[in-house]
Protein backbone atom coordinates (compact mmCIF):
# COMPACT_ATOMS: atom_id res chain seq x y z
CA UNK A 1 0.00 0.00 0.00
CA UNK A 2 2.84 2.22 1.08
CA UNK A 3 5.10 1.84 -1.69
CA UNK A 4 2.15 2.31 -3.91
CA UNK A 5 1.51 6.33 -2.70
CA UNK A 6 5.35 7.03 -2.87
CA UNK A 7 5.50 5.56 -6.38
CA UNK A 8 2.69 7.79 -7.17
CA UNK A 9 4.06 10.84 -5.22
CA UNK A 10 7.04 10.63 -7.22
CA UNK A 11 5.57 10.36 -10.46
CA UNK A 12 2.90 13.81 -9.34
CA UNK A 13 6.68 15.41 -9.78
CA UNK A 14 8.27 13.43 -12.74
CA UNK A 15 4.88 14.25 -14.60
CA UNK A 16 6.26 18.16 -15.27
CA UNK A 17 10.00 16.93 -15.21
CA UNK A 18 9.55 14.41 -18.05
CA UNK A 19 7.36 16.74 -19.79
CA UNK A 20 9.58 19.53 -19.40
CA UNK A 21 12.38 17.52 -20.85
CA UNK A 22 10.48 15.76 -24.07
CA UNK A 23 8.84 19.32 -25.00
CA UNK A 24 12.38 21.32 -24.51
CA UNK A 25 14.21 18.54 -26.48
CA UNK A 26 11.74 18.74 -29.42
CA UNK A 27 10.94 22.07 -29.40
CA UNK A 28 14.71 23.09 -29.62
CA UNK A 29 15.31 20.32 -32.14
CA UNK A 30 13.07 22.41 -34.17
CA UNK A 31 13.94 25.86 -33.43
CA UNK A 32 18.12 25.02 -34.39
CA UNK A 33 17.16 22.12 -36.96
CA UNK A 34 18.44 19.50 -35.34
CA UNK A 35 15.40 17.44 -35.50
CA UNK A 36 16.69 14.50 -37.32
CA UNK A 37 18.98 13.95 -34.42
CA UNK A 38 15.76 13.74 -31.76
CA UNK A 39 14.28 10.79 -33.68
CA UNK A 40 17.63 8.64 -33.19
CA UNK A 41 17.91 9.99 -29.10
CA UNK A 42 14.33 8.53 -29.18
CA UNK A 43 15.77 5.04 -30.62
CA UNK A 44 18.66 4.73 -28.71
CA UNK A 45 17.68 5.77 -25.49
CA UNK A 46 14.64 3.31 -25.09
CA UNK A 47 17.00 0.51 -26.40
CA UNK A 48 19.83 1.78 -23.69
CA UNK A 49 17.12 1.55 -21.05
CA UNK A 50 16.59 -2.49 -21.41
CA UNK A 51 20.25 -3.07 -21.78
CA UNK A 52 20.82 -1.50 -18.83
CA UNK A 53 18.07 -3.45 -17.07
CA UNK A 54 19.76 -7.02 -18.53
CA UNK A 55 22.97 -5.66 -16.40
CA UNK A 56 20.71 -4.45 -13.20
CA UNK A 57 18.67 -7.28 -13.27
CA UNK A 58 21.97 -10.20 -12.42
CA UNK A 59 23.02 -7.06 -10.12
CA UNK A 60 20.16 -6.33 -8.06
CA UNK A 61 18.75 -9.68 -7.73
CA UNK A 62 22.01 -11.03 -6.07
CA UNK A 63 22.12 -8.24 -3.52
CA UNK A 64 18.30 -8.53 -3.06
CA UNK A 65 19.00 -11.73 -1.91
CA UNK A 66 21.58 -11.05 0.16
CA UNK A 67 19.88 -8.49 1.67
CA UNK A 68 16.34 -10.47 2.25
CA UNK A 69 18.56 -13.16 4.46
CA UNK A 70 20.08 -10.14 6.34
CA UNK A 71 16.16 -9.10 7.03
CA UNK A 72 14.78 -12.74 8.05
CA UNK A 73 17.57 -13.89 10.07
CA UNK A 74 17.27 -10.53 12.50
CA UNK A 75 20.09 -9.05 11.62
CA UNK A 76 18.03 -5.67 10.52
CA UNK A 77 16.56 -5.77 14.32
CA UNK A 78 19.54 -7.05 16.18
CA UNK A 79 21.70 -3.51 14.92
CA UNK A 80 18.75 -1.38 15.19
CA UNK A 81 18.86 -2.53 19.03
CA UNK A 82 22.50 -1.33 19.11
CA UNK A 83 21.34 2.62 18.05
CA UNK A 84 20.51 3.32 21.27
CA UNK A 85 23.74 5.63 22.11
CA UNK A 86 23.30 7.37 18.65
CA UNK A 87 19.70 8.34 19.13
CA UNK A 88 20.30 9.55 22.73
CA UNK A 89 22.36 11.38 21.29
CA UNK A 90 20.29 12.58 18.21
CA UNK A 91 17.35 13.32 20.08
CA UNK A 92 17.83 14.07 23.44
CA UNK A 93 14.11 15.27 24.32
CA UNK A 94 12.84 11.81 22.70
CA UNK A 95 11.76 10.00 26.10
CA UNK A 96 13.70 6.35 27.24
CA UNK A 97 11.38 3.39 25.83
CA UNK A 98 9.36 5.74 23.67
CA UNK A 99 8.25 3.81 20.24
CA UNK A 100 9.30 6.06 17.88
CA UNK A 101 13.20 5.26 18.80
CA UNK A 102 12.46 2.15 18.05
CA UNK A 103 11.27 3.16 13.86
CA UNK A 104 13.78 5.33 13.51
CA UNK A 105 16.49 2.91 14.33
CA UNK A 106 15.20 0.23 11.78
CA UNK A 107 14.71 3.28 9.03
CA UNK A 108 18.02 4.06 9.80
CA UNK A 109 19.71 0.68 9.45
CA UNK A 110 17.38 -0.36 6.39
CA UNK A 111 18.78 3.18 5.28
CA UNK A 112 22.39 1.99 5.80
CA UNK A 113 22.11 -1.11 4.01
CA UNK A 114 20.30 -0.20 0.56
CA UNK A 115 16.82 -1.81 2.39
CA UNK A 116 14.20 0.89 0.68
CA UNK A 117 11.20 -1.15 0.93
CA UNK A 118 11.83 -1.65 4.50
CA UNK A 119 12.96 1.93 5.33
CA UNK A 120 9.76 3.92 4.10
CA UNK A 121 6.76 1.90 5.94
CA UNK A 122 9.28 2.27 9.35
CA UNK A 123 10.07 6.41 8.75
CA UNK A 124 6.39 6.67 7.86
CA UNK A 125 5.61 4.96 11.53
CA UNK A 126 8.53 6.70 12.97
CA UNK A 127 6.75 10.14 12.02
CA UNK A 128 3.09 9.39 12.95
CA UNK A 129 5.20 8.17 16.99
CA UNK A 130 6.55 11.67 16.86
CA UNK A 131 3.40 13.75 15.92
CA UNK A 132 1.67 11.48 18.68
CA UNK A 133 4.35 12.91 20.82
CA UNK A 134 4.06 16.01 19.86
CA UNK A 135 0.51 15.81 20.33
CA UNK A 136 1.10 15.11 24.09
CA UNK A 137 3.50 17.75 24.79
CA UNK A 138 1.15 20.54 23.07
CA UNK A 139 -2.08 19.09 26.11
CA UNK A 140 1.11 19.67 28.46
CA UNK A 141 1.74 23.13 27.05
CA UNK A 142 5.49 22.15 26.59
CA UNK A 143 5.72 22.10 23.23
CA UNK A 144 8.02 24.41 21.02
CA UNK A 145 5.85 23.78 17.84
CA UNK A 146 2.60 24.74 17.33
CA UNK A 147 0.20 22.56 15.38
CA UNK A 148 0.68 21.89 11.95
CA UNK A 149 4.59 22.35 12.48
CA UNK A 150 7.68 20.17 12.66
CA UNK A 151 8.53 19.28 16.20
CA UNK A 152 12.43 19.14 17.29
CA UNK A 153 12.92 15.32 16.75
CA UNK A 154 10.92 15.65 13.34
CA UNK A 155 13.44 17.86 11.48
CA UNK A 156 16.16 16.37 13.16
CA UNK A 157 15.26 12.61 11.75
CA UNK A 158 14.38 14.16 8.37
CA UNK A 159 17.56 15.86 8.04
CA UNK A 160 19.52 12.72 9.07
CA UNK A 161 17.27 10.39 6.71
CA UNK A 162 17.75 13.07 3.64
CA UNK A 163 21.83 13.26 4.12
CA UNK A 164 21.54 10.31 3.07
CA UNK A 165 23.44 6.86 4.83
CA UNK A 166 23.44 4.22 2.33
CA UNK A 167 26.63 2.34 3.05
CA UNK A 168 26.63 0.81 -0.54
CA UNK A 169 25.69 2.05 -3.50
CA UNK A 170 24.57 -1.45 -5.49
CA UNK A 171 22.62 0.28 -7.84
CA UNK A 172 25.28 3.02 -8.97
CA UNK A 173 27.91 0.19 -9.57
CA UNK A 174 25.59 -1.77 -11.47
CA UNK A 175 25.12 1.57 -14.05
CA UNK A 176 28.78 2.02 -14.07
CA UNK A 177 29.45 -1.62 -15.36
CA UNK A 178 26.88 -0.87 -17.43
CA UNK A 179 28.91 2.06 -18.91
CA UNK A 180 32.06 0.04 -19.49
CA UNK A 181 34.05 1.13 -15.58
CA UNK A 182 37.57 -0.82 -15.51
CA UNK A 183 36.44 -0.76 -11.61
CA UNK A 184 32.65 -0.41 -11.01
CA UNK A 185 33.13 -1.18 -7.23
CA UNK A 186 35.82 1.55 -7.19
CA UNK A 187 33.24 4.11 -5.67
CA UNK A 188 32.65 2.31 -2.89
CA UNK A 189 34.75 3.74 -0.23
CA UNK A 190 34.42 7.31 -1.57
CA UNK A 191 31.11 6.80 -1.58
CA UNK A 192 31.36 5.86 2.03
CA UNK A 193 33.06 8.74 2.76
CA UNK A 194 30.88 11.48 1.04
CA UNK A 195 27.98 10.02 2.79
CA UNK A 196 29.85 10.13 6.12
CA UNK A 197 30.50 14.23 5.79
CA UNK A 198 27.20 14.52 4.48
CA UNK A 199 25.57 12.80 7.53
CA UNK A 200 28.27 14.74 9.17
CA UNK A 201 27.34 18.01 8.51
CA UNK A 202 23.70 16.96 9.04
CA UNK A 203 24.35 16.28 12.42
CA UNK A 204 26.50 19.09 12.99
CA UNK A 205 23.68 21.33 12.06
CA UNK A 206 20.90 19.62 14.27
CA UNK A 207 22.86 19.48 17.25
CA UNK A 208 23.20 23.14 16.63
CA UNK A 209 19.20 23.69 16.14
CA UNK A 210 18.65 21.44 19.36
CA UNK A 211 20.71 23.78 21.38
CA UNK A 212 18.96 26.65 20.50
CA UNK A 213 15.98 25.66 22.57
CA UNK A 214 13.10 28.01 23.40
CA UNK A 215 10.91 25.85 25.73
CA UNK B 1 43.84 6.97 1.02
CA UNK B 2 44.79 3.42 1.06
CA UNK B 3 41.99 3.02 3.65
CA UNK B 4 39.77 3.96 0.77
CA UNK B 5 41.12 1.87 -1.84
CA UNK B 6 41.00 -0.93 0.76
CA UNK B 7 37.04 -0.01 1.81
CA UNK B 8 36.13 -0.39 -1.96
CA UNK B 9 37.55 -3.80 -2.91
CA UNK B 10 36.42 -5.15 0.38
CA UNK B 11 33.12 -3.34 1.77
CA UNK B 12 30.74 -5.73 -0.24
CA UNK B 13 32.77 -9.03 -0.16
CA UNK B 14 32.91 -9.16 3.85
CA UNK B 15 29.19 -7.79 3.97
CA UNK B 16 27.82 -10.61 2.26
CA UNK B 17 30.34 -12.78 4.24
CA UNK B 18 28.74 -10.94 7.41
CA UNK B 19 25.24 -11.63 6.17
CA UNK B 20 25.20 -14.76 5.45
CA UNK B 21 27.30 -15.69 8.59
CA UNK B 22 25.00 -14.41 10.50
CA UNK B 23 22.12 -16.39 8.98
CA UNK B 24 23.93 -19.39 9.58
CA UNK B 25 24.58 -18.71 13.05
CA UNK B 26 20.75 -18.02 13.42
CA UNK B 27 19.89 -21.43 11.73
CA UNK B 28 18.05 -19.68 8.70
CA UNK B 29 17.50 -21.76 5.43
CA UNK B 30 20.09 -19.09 4.03
CA UNK B 31 19.99 -20.33 0.46
CA UNK B 32 16.02 -20.06 0.10
CA UNK B 33 15.87 -17.03 1.82
CA UNK B 34 18.59 -15.81 -0.65
CA UNK B 35 16.13 -16.99 -3.68
CA UNK B 36 13.29 -15.54 -2.19
CA UNK B 37 14.81 -12.16 -2.17
CA UNK B 38 16.67 -12.61 -5.89
CA UNK B 39 12.97 -13.50 -6.99
CA UNK B 40 12.09 -9.97 -5.33
CA UNK B 41 14.91 -8.25 -6.88
CA UNK B 42 14.09 -9.23 -10.72
CA UNK B 43 10.42 -8.18 -10.05
CA UNK B 44 11.75 -4.82 -8.76
CA UNK B 45 14.11 -4.26 -11.65
CA UNK B 46 11.24 -5.21 -14.22
CA UNK B 47 8.95 -2.82 -12.50
CA UNK B 48 11.18 0.04 -13.19
CA UNK B 49 12.20 -0.74 -16.65
CA UNK B 50 9.04 1.43 -18.32
CA UNK B 51 10.15 3.97 -15.62
CA UNK B 52 13.91 3.86 -16.80
CA UNK B 53 12.55 4.01 -20.85
CA UNK B 54 10.36 6.54 -19.98
CA UNK B 55 13.30 8.93 -18.34
CA UNK B 56 16.34 7.48 -20.39
CA UNK B 57 14.45 8.73 -23.64
CA UNK B 58 13.34 12.46 -22.03
CA UNK B 59 17.35 12.97 -21.79
CA UNK B 60 18.24 11.25 -24.73
CA UNK B 61 15.78 13.31 -26.85
CA UNK B 62 17.30 17.12 -24.47
CA UNK B 63 21.19 15.38 -25.28
CA UNK B 64 20.12 14.67 -29.11
CA UNK B 65 18.60 17.99 -29.63
CA UNK B 66 21.72 19.96 -27.97
CA UNK B 67 19.86 21.68 -25.12
CA UNK B 68 22.28 20.08 -22.76
CA UNK B 69 25.12 21.04 -24.28
CA UNK B 70 23.93 24.53 -24.64
CA UNK B 71 22.65 24.67 -20.49
CA UNK B 72 26.19 23.34 -20.03
CA UNK B 73 27.96 26.13 -21.94
CA UNK B 74 25.75 29.10 -20.45
CA UNK B 75 26.23 27.20 -16.84
CA UNK B 76 30.07 26.48 -17.65
CA UNK B 77 30.57 30.55 -17.24
CA UNK B 78 29.18 30.44 -13.07
CA UNK B 79 30.76 26.42 -12.74
CA UNK B 80 33.76 27.54 -13.64
CA UNK B 81 34.28 30.16 -11.01
CA UNK B 82 33.47 27.27 -8.44
CA UNK B 83 35.29 24.79 -9.87
CA UNK B 84 32.75 22.49 -10.89
CA UNK B 85 32.39 20.74 -13.96
CA UNK B 86 29.37 22.39 -15.46
CA UNK B 87 27.22 18.80 -15.93
CA UNK B 88 27.25 18.24 -12.45
CA UNK B 89 24.78 21.29 -11.39
CA UNK B 90 21.57 20.02 -13.93
CA UNK B 91 21.82 16.52 -11.76
CA UNK B 92 22.36 18.20 -8.77
CA UNK B 93 19.17 20.14 -9.61
CA UNK B 94 17.11 17.15 -10.74
CA UNK B 95 18.29 15.03 -7.49
CA UNK B 96 16.66 17.81 -5.33
CA UNK B 97 13.42 16.61 -6.56
CA UNK B 98 13.58 12.79 -8.34
CA UNK B 99 16.19 10.46 -8.21
CA UNK B 100 14.74 8.87 -11.36
CA UNK B 101 15.49 12.41 -13.20
CA UNK B 102 18.78 12.70 -11.50
CA UNK B 103 19.65 8.54 -12.58
CA UNK B 104 18.50 9.74 -16.32
CA UNK B 105 20.99 12.63 -16.43
CA UNK B 106 23.85 10.56 -14.95
CA UNK B 107 23.31 7.55 -17.22
CA UNK B 108 23.70 10.00 -19.89
CA UNK B 109 27.29 11.66 -18.77
CA UNK B 110 28.52 7.71 -18.29
CA UNK B 111 27.81 7.29 -22.12
CA UNK B 112 29.45 10.51 -22.91
CA UNK B 113 32.35 11.09 -20.63
CA UNK B 114 32.23 7.53 -19.13
CA UNK B 115 32.01 6.29 -15.45
CA UNK B 116 35.96 6.53 -14.54
CA UNK B 117 36.41 10.02 -16.40
CA UNK B 118 36.71 12.39 -12.90
CA UNK B 119 32.87 14.01 -14.33
CA UNK B 120 31.90 10.42 -13.92
CA UNK B 121 33.78 9.66 -10.77
CA UNK B 122 32.16 12.83 -9.50
CA UNK B 123 28.62 12.05 -10.39
CA UNK B 124 28.84 8.57 -9.24
CA UNK B 125 29.47 9.77 -5.49
CA UNK B 126 27.35 12.70 -5.66
CA UNK B 127 24.11 10.62 -6.68
CA UNK B 128 25.39 7.67 -4.07
CA UNK B 129 25.73 10.11 -1.56
CA UNK B 130 22.57 12.46 -1.10
CA UNK B 131 19.15 11.90 -1.26
CA UNK B 132 15.69 13.40 -3.36
CA UNK B 133 14.90 16.44 -0.60
CA UNK B 134 11.78 17.65 -1.70
CA UNK B 135 10.10 14.38 -2.60
CA UNK B 136 11.56 12.64 0.94
CA UNK B 137 10.04 16.28 2.62
CA UNK B 138 6.61 15.68 1.04
CA UNK B 139 6.07 11.88 1.64
CA UNK B 140 7.13 12.16 5.21
CA UNK B 141 5.50 15.10 6.21
CA UNK B 142 2.27 14.81 4.25
CA UNK B 143 1.72 11.41 5.68
CA UNK B 144 1.70 13.32 9.36
CA UNK B 145 -0.12 16.58 7.25
CA UNK B 146 2.68 19.01 8.76
CA UNK B 147 3.16 22.43 6.78
CA UNK B 148 5.78 24.01 8.64
CA UNK B 149 8.62 22.17 8.28
CA UNK B 150 10.97 25.22 9.87
CA UNK B 151 14.45 24.09 9.80
CA UNK B 152 14.36 20.77 7.60
CA UNK B 153 14.84 22.52 4.42
CA UNK B 154 18.11 24.53 5.23
CA UNK B 155 19.13 21.75 7.63
CA UNK B 156 18.41 19.26 4.33
CA UNK B 157 20.11 21.18 1.95
CA UNK B 158 23.58 22.10 4.09
CA UNK B 159 23.83 18.17 4.14
CA UNK B 160 23.29 17.87 0.46
CA UNK B 161 25.55 20.84 -0.41
CA UNK B 162 28.41 18.90 2.12
CA UNK B 163 27.51 15.01 0.09
CA UNK B 164 28.06 17.21 -3.20
CA UNK B 165 31.30 18.94 -2.32
CA UNK B 166 32.84 15.92 -0.43
CA UNK B 167 31.89 13.63 -4.24
CA UNK B 168 33.93 16.43 -6.08
CA UNK B 169 36.57 16.45 -3.84
CA UNK B 170 37.16 12.48 -3.61
CA UNK B 171 36.33 12.27 -7.19
CA UNK B 172 39.80 14.19 -7.86
CA UNK B 173 41.65 12.00 -5.35
CA UNK B 174 40.57 8.75 -6.93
Amino acid sequence: MQERTDMEKECAMLNYIWAFMIITGVVWAAVHDNIAAVTQGFLDSAAGAVDLCVTMLGVVSMWSGILKIGERSGLVDRMAGRMEPILHFLFPDLPAGHPARRSIAVNMIANMLGLGWAATPAGLQAMKELEELEEERRAAKKSAAEAGAASREMCTFLIINISSLQLIPINMIAYRSRYGSAAPAAIVGPAVMATAASTFAAVLFCRAMNRRRKV
Amino acid sequence: MSFILWLSDSLIPFAILFIVGFGVLMRRPVYDDFAEGAKEGAKTVFGVLPALVGLMTGVGVLRASGFLDAVSGVLGRWTQMAGLPPQLLPVAIAKLFSSGAATGLALDIFQTSGPDSPLGLAVSLMLSSTESVFYTMSIYFLSVKVKKTRYTLPGALLATLAGIAASVFLAGQI
